[in-house]
């Protein structure tokens, strides 16, 4: 994780992301843009959110979603926009749509072939032998033991 | 002359480690009791001489031996010592140094403390820690020789990165690696287990300490990087879900899982396959981040390496150690009968439960960390996986393991009834969905986050001490307190570290869905409020620091009028490395820290400020110290002392 850190030192650089200046009047609607900021990728950096990035273009991507949610926009619609000038790289979170459903049902998926092998095997261990005194192994194992 | 010493203990060590990796296994397998001997002689020269080569370099660091390109390329004569000693392990060599320093060190603790090992499995234990080493070493030789010279040394370096140097950050890493390396102790056990086709209790009892010691330095190490990530970075996040953290928390999860199927085991031999599948994969984990880290794979913020050669060569030594151990897997896992029968409920099920949760968890991280790679290798798309994704896709089993875990750690062994365990409990639950109704009906109209997790932990938290208390039994007060100061350390340390958990999840929680946050134009004189704080901007001054410049701005904090602290954030520039870093002031609290950031200077006078109000904040870290402390405690348990130390020959007591 430390090397880890060269990392941020390129990009998060000053301290700043979001500037006073970009800050909307409305607390509603900016609340609003920071969660959509929040879900956008920088494009030039790598990893960080538009939200917390200090890139130029991180600015510009910040105050394009302003304007369009003081245009009115909805959130998806918002995102549709940049999306459709930025391409799905700039989406943090991967649609659950064609491919992407793998990457969201792979937890679950697993979650349940796994709950089931597990319960299967409970099943058969419910009915299982105790294992009582010592295994004919352990039984080997001891007279070897012994006559050393 | 002292690095070229220390490249030489290196090519040493290398050629110790050949032997450790051959001669015990090949005696082990003749029944050659002096082939099988070497593997002790061999494992304390080896960690001998890569401390020499260790301390080598650590010297040209301290010296400042710029004729070393290492040192030329991460250090500064006027960086503090403290930094100069952290920047060993502060690049790609130093800190592949440091890694085969600990697995060497894990191998010489295995000499120390395994005095009472069958002879045979210690010699395929070291034997196989050997092979790890040669991998490592030979990686360490062949492609990242830190003992390289410069024809022409430069009159000074080029310091170290600026965000590195930081307490936080210096001890950070030898403690991840501690955990990383650690768990190559467990795959050892594992493989020698497989190749001696006997896992038992005894087994489990061994190789508990080794998994747990490095579970421990995990957890540290993780909680260090993130406490570090929270103050330096300037906006109070502390997880960025960054494939480099994410290479650290998948060896985390897997490990918690196998420390806690060990236990089933040693205590009833169940599930053994599975826990011997378990250490394969939590070192398979290790190595994975590893490759992940050092290969630059993953376009990550964090991967300097960028070398394709040094990439294929990890995956490598992933694919031979991966390959081999799962195959031996294949050949022996068959041969394990089941052993230890138990009911649908009992404490084997909900462990098995808790392991299933925690290795989806891993699973859900670990694809979300590579899908990137798959998606352009497979479709050509070039697209993100970021915090939304893993908040979205990972916390739902988390969430379901902290639903669970108080009623499963209270079930008995082999056959239990549900109802009976839930009622004890009944309480706890009441309370903690109280709590949680609660601060939604105070919060007023902001997400469940806040209360879901505050009633999650308060479950767990609650629900520990519900089976702290059943533990003292019936009778006056002094009985059960005595009962209660009687109980293994083993039962102390569970009560911790799911404590510990419960805390955690809660400040995670509060984090999210309550910080308070403010954005603003200051000019000094000018003041404002936040929450219940009003906050002054006094004045910003310029200093200079050993090796940085520095504007220090004085902000005064007041709560109706009192004063209540002086805050003096900083932005701070390296002229060697050119690079700005922020600096945050903030005041440490039992409920919450105010944290203060000062910016750029503002066209028009005064200055970007950014201050938050962070809820909760040290419970977080102190949470994730206490999951460690647990591990400490178990740790401690005389059960381990007692099979891990003793020479004693008198047998002992069973418990």
């Amino acid at each position: 994780m430390r090397r880890l850190i060269l990392v941020l030192a390129l990009l998060a650089s000053p301290a700043f992301a979001v500037q006073p200046d970009e800050v909307l009047p409305d607390p509603v609607l900016e609340a609003r843009a920071r969660t959509i900021s929040e879900n956008l990728r920088c494009p030039v950096c790598q990893g960080e959110s538009i939200d917390d990035s200090n890139a130029p273009i991180s600015r510009s991507l910040r105050l394009a979603v302003r304007e369009r949610l003081v245009a009115g926009d909805s959130d998806a619609e918002v995102m549709e926009y940049i999306v459709a000038r930025y391409g799905e790289f700039v989406l943090f979170r991967p649609r659950a749509s064609g491919s992407g459903l793998v990457l969201w049902l792979a937890g679950p998926a697993m979650l349940v072939l796994g709950g089931g092998i597990a319960f299967a095997m409970a099943r058969r261990r419910a009915k299982a032998p105790e294992a009582e005194g010592l295994s004919a192994e352990d039984r080997a194992r001891l007279e070897a033991l012994l006559k050393e | 002359m002292i690095a070229e010493l220390g490249h030489f203990a290196l090519v040493l060590a290398f050629g110790v480690a050949l032997l450790q990796a051959v001669l015990p296994i090949w005696g082990a397998a003749r029944g050659d009791r002096r082939l099988m001997a070497l593997a002790d002689p061999a494992a304390m020269v080896q960690f001998l001489l890569i401390a020499a080569a260790f301390a080598a370099l650590t010297h040209a660091f301290v010296t400042s031996d710029f004729s070393l390109s290492l040192v030329v390329g991460n250090s500064h004569t006027d960086k503090p010592l403290i930094y100069k000693i952290a920047g060993v392990w502060g690049n790609h060599e130093g800190s592949l140094l440091l890694w085969v320093l600990a697995l060497s060190g894990f191998g010489a603790s295995a000499v120390w403390f395994g005095g009472n090992l069958p002879v045979t499995l210690k010699a395929r234990v070291l034997g196989v820690q050997g092979m790890i080493g040669v991998a490592f070493l030979a990686f360490l030789l062949f492609t990242s020789n830190p003992f390289l010279r410069l024809a022409q040394p430069p009159m000074n370096g080029r310091d170290l990165n600026p965000l590195l140097q930081d307490p936080g950050l210096a001890f950070h890493p030898p403690f991840l690696y501690l955990g990383y390396v650690g768990l190559s102790m467990s795959f050892s056990f594992a493989v020698a287990a497989l190749i001696e086709g006997r896992i038992d209790a005894a087994w489990a009892r061994w190789v508990r300490p080794w998994t747990l010691a490095a579970w421990i330095f995990l957890t540290i190490g993780i909680t260090l990087g993130s406490w570090w990530a929270y103050y330096e970075l300037g906006w109070g996040g502390f997880w960025f879900w960054d494939p480099v953290e994410n290479a650290s928390f998948m060896p985390w999860l897997i490990s918690a899982a196998l420390l806690h199927s060990a236990i089933v085991v040693e205590k009833r031999e169940s599930l053994r396959a599975w826990t011997i599948l378990l250490a394969i994969l939590a070192f398979g984990f290790s190595l994975i981040g590893t490759f992940l880290v050092r290969s630059g794979v993953i376009t990550s913020v964090h991967a300097f390496a960028n070398d394709p050669e040094r990439g294929v060569f990890i995956l490598l030594i992933l694919g031979f150690f991966m390959g081999g151990a799962l195959m031996l897997f294949a050949l022996r896992a068959g041969a394990l009968e089941a052993r230890g029968a138990f009911a649908m409920l009992s404490r084997e099920s909900a462990l098995v439960a808790n392991n299933l949760l925690l290795a989806v968890a891993a699973f859900v991280v670990f694809i979300g960390t590579i899908w990137p790679l798959v998606a352009e290798l497979l479709w050509g798309r070039v697209l993100s996986v970021g915090a939304p994704f893993f908040d979205a896709a990972f916390t739902p089993f988390m969430v379901g393991l902290a639903l669970i875990l108080p009623v499963g750690a209270m079930l008995p062994w082999k056959r239990a009834d549900l109802r009976a365990t839930v009622r004890r409990l009944l309480p706890a639950l009441l309370l903690a969905l109280a709590l949680g109704a609660l601060a939604y009906a105070v919060q007023s109209g902001r997400s469940a986050l806040g209360p879901v997790g505050l009633a999650l932990g308060a479950w767990l938290v609650a629900g520990t001490l519900t089976d702290l208390a059943l533990r003292c039994g019936r009778g006056s007060l002094g009985e059960r307190l005595s009962r209660l100061s009687r109980l293994p350390r083993a039962d102390w340390g569970k009560a911790t570290a799911h404590a510990g958990l419960g805390i955690t999840i809660f400040a995670v929680a509060a984090m999210m869905a309550w910080a308070t946050e403010d954005i603003r134009v200051l000019r000094p004189g000018e003041s404002f409020a936040l929450g219940p704080y009003e906050i002054t901007l006094r004045e910003v001054h310029k200093e200079s620091g050993p090796n940085y410049e520095t504007s220090l701005a004085e902000m005064a904090v007041t709560k109706a009028g009192a004063a209540v602290t002086t805050l003096y954030p900083e932005k701070r520039f390296y002229p060697v490395a050119q690079m700005p870093t922020t600096e945050a002031a903030i005041d440490y609290g039992l409920f919450r820290d105010l944290y203060l950031v000062i910016g750029d200077p503002q066209e028009g006078g005064g200055y970007a400020v950014r201050s938050y109000i962070k809820p909760f904040a040290n419970w977080l870290w102190g949470g994730a110290l206490m999951m460690a402390l647990g591990g400490m405690l178990s740790l401690s348990d005389r059960r381990y002392r007692v099979a891990a130390g003793a020479r004693r020959a008198a047998p002992q007591p069973a418990e």
